[in-house]
């Protein structure tokens, strides 16, 4: 046990305090500026009524517009986008080496750990309407200029996230496939398998629960990053506001605290389930071994 | 060896220490604004940092004080300028010195985040003999409930800007005929707005600020001129209650959506994306606008010399307009032209650690000499009666038409959360998601949340 004291006190200090802190606050109408940041007061559950309020949460700039929202975005970004394109690519370059392969690798990579604040301002240019690299290509194609970020911010945001966060699925499926004992592969090309076969029936099964890691962790990041809040701000009309973007507006747009805080305690409830999941699909892989 | 070593290390920290000792007696003051060298507000880190602060701190050498004055510039916009105040003077920190706009100041004091002059350096504040030309109107810039918190750099009015090329080119002004635009009412504003339209189809005839992204400048440059050309304010003085729901809304909403939506007059995309105010004044530079309304400071700095957006001859091609009301007499208590004003200017960190000599430094920039170098880069219109607007004839004229007409917002706690909802509800009807009905419906619903339904009118 007193081993164990310095770790359990770093969780108390850093995770447990806060956590119940944000549960206290959400109960009350702390704000930074205004009267009731001199005398903050109990108001029980008004934070979450509001935030569930059924005539108007699904109003743009409330609760339910970002749930929606979000929900688009993770599933666009991560769940069809990030992991296929991952493991697409991961299998393309399976056991072959060669320039091309390090330049996408590393390509890829670099778009994942480029700051975000530099990362964000070249997608500004990027999608500009009238001067973005991305019309230009478009235009050269004979396709129509498209506003970005007004007409289609949602789906902005969407092909950004895709951009920054592929590397990782590629990483960890190309270790996965790595891991593969080469034999596999030498007694299938004795036994004469296609590549579909190979694919079904020793790929396939072997990385399936790194698919199922790989999913809930990209899921998690999605749902909580911010990143495309510096592109468009969640706008225009709160039409690519996610969850993480509505939280930080009602917490420092008004500096409402106590409101900001039931929207965290609710997310964190969401962020929960994400990781008991991940959690579970780990303790089934053991089991499963 | 080792006892070399002793003495090399005795001999150190004795330096360090008289290093130390002679540093402490340097007093640093900071300031800070939202202001940035060949950016937003340029001239007022010119003045501060080319004039009066070397002068303040030869003034302060000569009394025998070592003082350095730093300014901290801030280049974002005004809703994050007021964030990052919050989060600093709630962790008593920030510069000692900051550069505040007036009606952030009853949200602040409510919850004592700031404190007015007189707490922060004791009651020898009113010692001072200037405060004869400062006038009370003036104090109330950055005051409430008869409390001074700071010093106002000035007040400012709101008018229509107007490109004189283009209304030339178009043939509503004769080419060199010296004559000026006024519009009457709404349709003889919205009249012109539609002749544009037709001659010069690329250029935007009518800005007016809508939508959040804007922040308090929808509220100020675009809610405010609209709804009181309708004839009410958003805040009636007298019974102390909020407008929830009155035909003058609905009115100005439906302005707002003949401008955006019906005819598009305006463009609706250039208030809604991100950087939505920097944008403007890139049209309006570039002679994509034909006509913004915008407050003086838009005249006097966004379009100034210098300036990022500045216009090269900008005295013989931006003229500028009062804003009519509806029609001639309906407007705020029956006038037939509207205004607003605000002002920004400095207050005193709470936690400064040298009250003393940040309201000497503050004293020393509002005096008459330091001013009046401040009119020579910015001719405007400044906080005392003894500094008069010279140089520039266009200002003197703003001021002379509008300050008879003006107003101001009421000086509460709850505005800022009030004056948000505002832009919301422009926003709904500019995006096209709702009606003015449906706009004002649901602004009246968020009214009664934030000051109870004892506290609105609905008509």
């Amino acid at each position: 046990m007193a081993f164990l004291a310095p770790a359990l006190l770093f969780i108390g200090v850093f995770l447990l305090f806060p956590f119940i802190w944000v549960l206290i606050i959400s109960f009350t109408d702390t704000a930074l500026t205004g009267p009731s940041a001199a005398n903050p007061s109990f108001v029980g559950l008004e934070n979450y009524h509001r935030l569930f309020a059924p005539s108007r949460w699904m109003r743009a700039g409330e609760f339910g517009n970002a749930l929606r929202n979000t929900l688009f975005f993770v599933l666009g970004s991560a769940i069809l986008g990030q992991a296929p394109l991952g493991l697409l690519i991961a299998l393309a370059f399976h056991r072959k080496k060669g320039l091309l392969r390090e330049i996408i690798f590393s390509v890829a990579t670099m778009a994942w750990i480029l700051p975000d604040v530099a990362v964000a301002f070249a997608w500004i240019a990027f999608l500009d309407r009238d001067f973005g690299t991305l019309n230009a290509v478009l235009g050269a194609l004979g396709a129509k200029a498209i506003d970005w970020y007004f007409d289609k911010p949602l789906v902005a945001i969407t092909l950004f996230n895709i951009w920054r966060g592929t590397a990782f699925s590629m990483l960890l499926f190309s270790a996965a496939l790595g891991n593969i004992p080469p034999s596999y592969w030498e007694t299938a090309e004795v036994a004469g398998a296609t590549a579909w076969q190979r694919f079904r029936d020793i790929i396939l099964p072997l990385i399936l629960p790194h698919f199922l890691t790989d999913l809930i962790l990209i899921t998690l990041w999605t749902f909580n990053t911010f990143t495309p809040y510096l592109i468009t701000g969640g706008g225009p009309f709160f039409r690519s506001e996610t969850v993480s973007m509505y939280t930080y507006r009602v917490a420092f747009k008004f500096l409402e605290f106590g409101r900001g805080a039931a929207v965290a305690v609710v997310m964190m409830a969401i962020n929960f389930v994400l990781a008991t999941g991940y959690l579970l699909s780990l303790r089934r892989r053991r089991a499963w071994r | 060896m080792r006892r070399l070593f002793g003495h090399l290390l005795v001999g150190l920290l004795a330096v360090t220490l008289v290093g130390l000792g002679l540093s402490a007696e340097t007093i640093k003051l900071t300031v800070t604004a939202r202001a940035v060298r060949g950016g937003v507000n340029a001239l007022l880190v010119q003045w501060l940092e080319d004039v009066v602060f070397p002068a303040f701190e030869k003034w302060m050498k000569e009394q025998g004080k070592d003082v350095e004055v730093e300014f901290i510039q801030f280049g974002g916009t005004d809703e994050a300028l007021k964030e990052q105040y919050a989060l600093d003077l709630k962790v008593g920190r920030g510069a000692d010195i900051m550069g505040f706009d007036g009606f952030w100041i009853p949200e602040f004091d409510a919850a004592g985040l700031v404190k007015p002059l007189d707490e922060i350096v004791g009651p020898a504040v009113w010692e001072w003999e200037d405060w004869k030309y400062i006038p009370p109107s003036m104090r109330e810039i950055l005051g409430y409930k008869g409390k001074v918190y700071g010093l106002p750099l000035g007040t400012d009015v709101r008018v229509i800007f107007y490109r004189r090329d283009i209304f030339e080119k178009a043939g509503i002004i004769p080419a060199g005929s010296g004559l000026r635009w006024q519009p009457r009412s709404w349709k003889e504003l919205l009249d012109t707005a539609r002749y544009l339209k037709k001659v010069l189809p690329d250029v935007i005839p009518l800005q007016i600020n809508a939508g959040t992204q804007m922040g308090e400048a929808t509220t100020m440059q675009g809610w405010f001129m609209v709804l009181l050309g309708t004839g009410i304010h958003m805040y009636d003085f007298e019974s102390g209650k909020w407008y929830a729901k009155h035909p003058g809304i609905l009115e100005a909403l439906n302005f707002y959506k003949t401008v955006y939506i019906d005819e598009k007059l305006g463009d609706a995309r250039t208030q809604l994306i991100p950087g939505a105010r920097a944008r403007t004044f890139e049209l309006f530079r570039d002679g994509k606008i034909a006509m913004l309304v915008e407050g003086d400071w838009f005249w006097r700095s966004v379009l100034a010399p210098g300036s990022e957006w500045a216009v090269p001859n900008r005295n013989e091609v931006v003229d500028w307009a009062m804003m009519p009301a509806k029609e001639p007499g309906a407007g705020y208590r029956g006038q037939n032209f509207v205004t607003i004003s605000g002002g920004t200017g400095f207050i005193l960190n709470p936690n400064t650690k040298h009250p003393e000599e940040a309201w000497a430094l503050m004293r020393f920039a509002f005096s008459r000499e330091m001013q009046l170098e401040f009119q020579k880069l910015q001719p405007r219109i400044r906080a005392r009666t003894d500094v008069p607007v010279t140089g520039d004839p266009v200002m003197s004229e703003m001021a002379k038409a509008l300050l008879p007409l003006t107003t101001v917002r009421p000086m509460l706690p709850g505005y800022p959360k009030i004056s948000y909802e505002a832009q919301l509800m422009t926003e709904r009807v500019v995006a096209g998601v709702m009606s003015p009905e449906e706009a004002m419906e649901a602004y009246a619903e968020a009214l009664k949340e934030i000051v109870g339904p004892e506290n609105v009118i609905e008509e």
